[in-house]
């Protein structure tokens, strides 16, 4: 959307200086235009959601309608795989501990390095930036033999937060950046420092509060990465969501439940998306 | 702290002696042998252009930076190794610092918080020292919702509510416009004076310095160049950086010879007596020269057309186009009354000791 917004309106100042008939045409013309183009992705993204939610409400019968799908969810037990509901769980177990895991050693971690070490600032973002570049594949195949070694333990699926956190990095770190650039992180510890606080108290008091909004997207996009995650649980035979979904598709072609699941899941990070930009703005608005 | 009442005085006033401080940042001296005591209860500007090392003092005072070398004493007590948090002392950023997120009256109360001072203490304290800085009525505001002459309000009351032993202020008026800097100036320096706190004010603007100070601290390059009253900074510069940082100077080419200096025939006596014979500029005061209008005034060293007048309020300022140079004239309204741009006017000297410089050394604090 904002992408769309600022289209229409970054030219509108060159166009400020010309005679009126042209600006006010011009204006209409980008007007037009971004209609346009907020229409086109608008259907795009909205017609395979639209789509996916018709399957998971289709009937027995083609084109009838029927809410089967959606009870299933909670009994679903396919042939050959884990009861669906264990790897819903599973999903969210990792989800939350992922989160957790990544704000805990990256919110700290960057708050020091921007007050103590900047020098580290610069390598600091290339490494996170990092598990992006890297595909996939090419991590299952490093990954692979320390997860094997692992394995001996029979180690459940939630072993799969270690690589998750490692893939969330590049997201968490633009996020909380982003945050940290928005204030001015030095003189606000050094107002707190010279008013007698300790540098845990620094962190904890002074900057995390005025981080607020920036670790909720943190929080939103490692969710949301977890949440549809294939590729690296697939690879290392753990069964996620995602895998789960894929397993039962090839077992049972059209099977309603992937569809109503699949549907689930995208509301459920929808809903979290609300929540936490509710929870974001509540507190702008305050304060 | 806990038990006592909590008053606006604070407790007694202590020394505070910079000794031999210096500090580098790479190949930058930004500090060179710094000595400095502040008496009990004093207020000493430093002063000086950007970059002379006026922050890079009060940071090693409040002990957000390390010195190279050098000792701190407050109160007798040397501080040089302890940890900013632990100095006890209070400070005024340059740029706004209250906490966002906290209200006027929870920014104020922070460090009383982190004392472990209880709620209703805290509270009452906080909300004196807002009624000082005038802002009680903003208590539950939040910061942004303040004009930025609050926010530095706030910033004062909240350095000031843990009674400090230091107060410590880094050009906290640089961000105002002119005429919420001049009075907040004054409040600053009322409010000074009412707890009776030793303080370091640093800022590069000499009106400011001159206003406020007990003493001033002329800096540069690291050092200070002289400390002294303000009346006697402006009227008795120990060097030429001093007399061009410090108020305007006509820069007039003279004569030195025999502990004096002629400039367009007039001779005047030099403030150092061992300034070697030859060619220098010397440099004058503008409220040393005198205007006389003259309209039959043939032409000489001392005749010249007035350029401009510029309206001060109880004084005015003229530019008189010399021919080979241009010299500023301050004198009292009511003087300059019959001048007007284009007239012709004589000039005079008063024979106040001046401070002369190189000839070619460059001008330094240009001011508007
Ligand atoms: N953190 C720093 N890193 C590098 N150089 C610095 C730093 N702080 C100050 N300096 C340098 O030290 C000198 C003095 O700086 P400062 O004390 O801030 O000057 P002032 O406050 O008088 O303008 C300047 O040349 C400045 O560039
Ligand atoms: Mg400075």
């Amino acid at each position: 959307m904002a992408a769309v917004t600022s289209v229409g309106e970054t030219p509108a100042p060159a166009a400020a200086a010309r005679p009126r008939g042209m600006h006010a045409n011009r204006k209409r013309r980008l007007n037009a235009y971004r209609y346009v183009v907020f229409t086109i992705f608008g259907l795009f993204f909205l017609l395979p959601m639209l789509a996916m939610l018709r399957f998971s409400l289709e009937g027995a019968k083609l084109g009838t309608w029927s809410g089967a799908a959606w009870k299933q969810i909670a009994s679903y037990q396919g042939e050959g795989v884990p009861p669906l509901l264990s790897s819903i769980e599973i999903t969210m177990e990792l989800a939350v501990i992922t989160s957790v895991v990544t704000l805990v050693l990256l919110v700290p971690t960057m708050i020091w390095v921007r007050l103590r070490v900047q020098w580290l600032a610069r390598t600091m973002e290339f490494l996170s930036l990092l598990p992006l570049t890297i595909p996939a594949i090419v991590l299952v195949v490093g990954l692979g033999s320390i997860y094997n070694r692992i394995q001996h333990y029979s180690l459940s699926a939630l072993m799969l937060s270690w690589v998750y956190v490692i893939l969330a990095m590049p997201y968490a770190y633009r996020a909380l950046s982003a945050g940290l650039n928005a204030i001015d992180v030095t003189t606000l510890s050094e107002a707190a420092r010279s008013l007698g606080g300790s540098w845990f108290t620094v962190m904890l008091r002074v900057i995390v509060p005025n981080m607020r909004q920036a670790i909720l997207n943190a929080l939103l996009l490692t969710c949301s990465l977890v949440l549809g995650e294939f590729t690296i649980a697939f690879l290392l035979l753990y069964n996620n969501l995602s895998v789960e979904l894929y397993s039962i598709s090839r077992n049972t072609p059209n099977a309603g439940v992937i569809f109503s699941t699949s549907t689930a899941a995208l509301l459920f990070a929808f809903l979290l998306l609300l929540i936490l930009s509710y929870a974001g703005r509540r507190r702008r608005g305050r304060g | 702290m806990t038990a006592a009442p909590l008053t606006r005085t604070a407790r007694a006033a202590v020394e505070v002696r910079l000794e031999g401080l210096s500090r580098h940042y790479g190949p930058v001296v930004a500090l060179d042998h710094l000595d400095l005591t502040l008496a009990p209860g004093e207020l000493i500007a430093l002063l000086g252009p950007s970059g002379c090392g006026k922050t890079t003092t009060l940071r090693l005072l409040a002990g957000l930076e390390d010195a190279d070398t050098g000792h701190i004493t407050v109160g007798g007590r040397d501080i040089t190794h302890v940890s900013a948090a632990k100095r006890d002392m209070g400070m005024v950023f340059q740029a706004y610092s209250l906490f966002p997120h906290m209200t006027v009256r929870q920014n104020v109360a922070f460090g009383l918080r982190l004392r472990k001072v209880n709620a209703a203490q805290r509270d009452k304290r906080a909300l004196e020292m807002l009624d000082l800085v005038g802002l009680s009525v903003q208590a539950d505001r939040y910061p942004h919702q303040l004009s930025g002459g609050q926010q530095q309000r706030v910033a004062l009351a909240r350095a000031l509510a843990i009674e400090p032993q230091v107060l410590l202020l880094d050009e906290p008026l640089s961000a105002l416009d002119a005429k919420v800097r001049a009075q907040l100036r004054d409040e600053i320096r009322r409010i000074q004076l009412e707890v009776g706190i030793t303080t370091l004010f640093v800022t590069h603007d000499q009106e400011e310095a001159l206003a406020i100070a007990d003493r001033v601290g002329v800096m540069r390059d690291g050092r200070l160049e002289q400390l002294a009253p303000p009346t006697e900074v402006y009227s008795r510069p120990a060097t030429s950086f001093v007399a061009e940082f410090v108020g305007l100077s006509n820069r007039l080419d003279g004569e030195v010879k025999g502990g004096e200096v002629t400039v367009r025939g007039i001779t005047l006596p030099l403030v150092e007596r061992d300034v070697p014979d030859g060619r220098a500029v010397a440099l004058i005061r503008p409220e040393a020269v005198g205007l006389a209008s003259d309209a039959a005034a043939e032409s000489g060293p001392l005749t010249g057309t007035v350029i401009a007048v510029t309206f001060l309020g109880a004084t005015s300022r003229v530019t008189v186009d010399l021919g080979d140079t241009r010299v500023l004239a301050q004198l009292p309204t009511s003087d300059a009354t019959t001048l007007t741009a284009g007239g012709r006017v004589t000039l005079t000297i008063r024979r106040d000791p001046v401070l002369v410089s190189a000839a070619s050394e460059p001008a330094v604090g240009e001011e508007a």
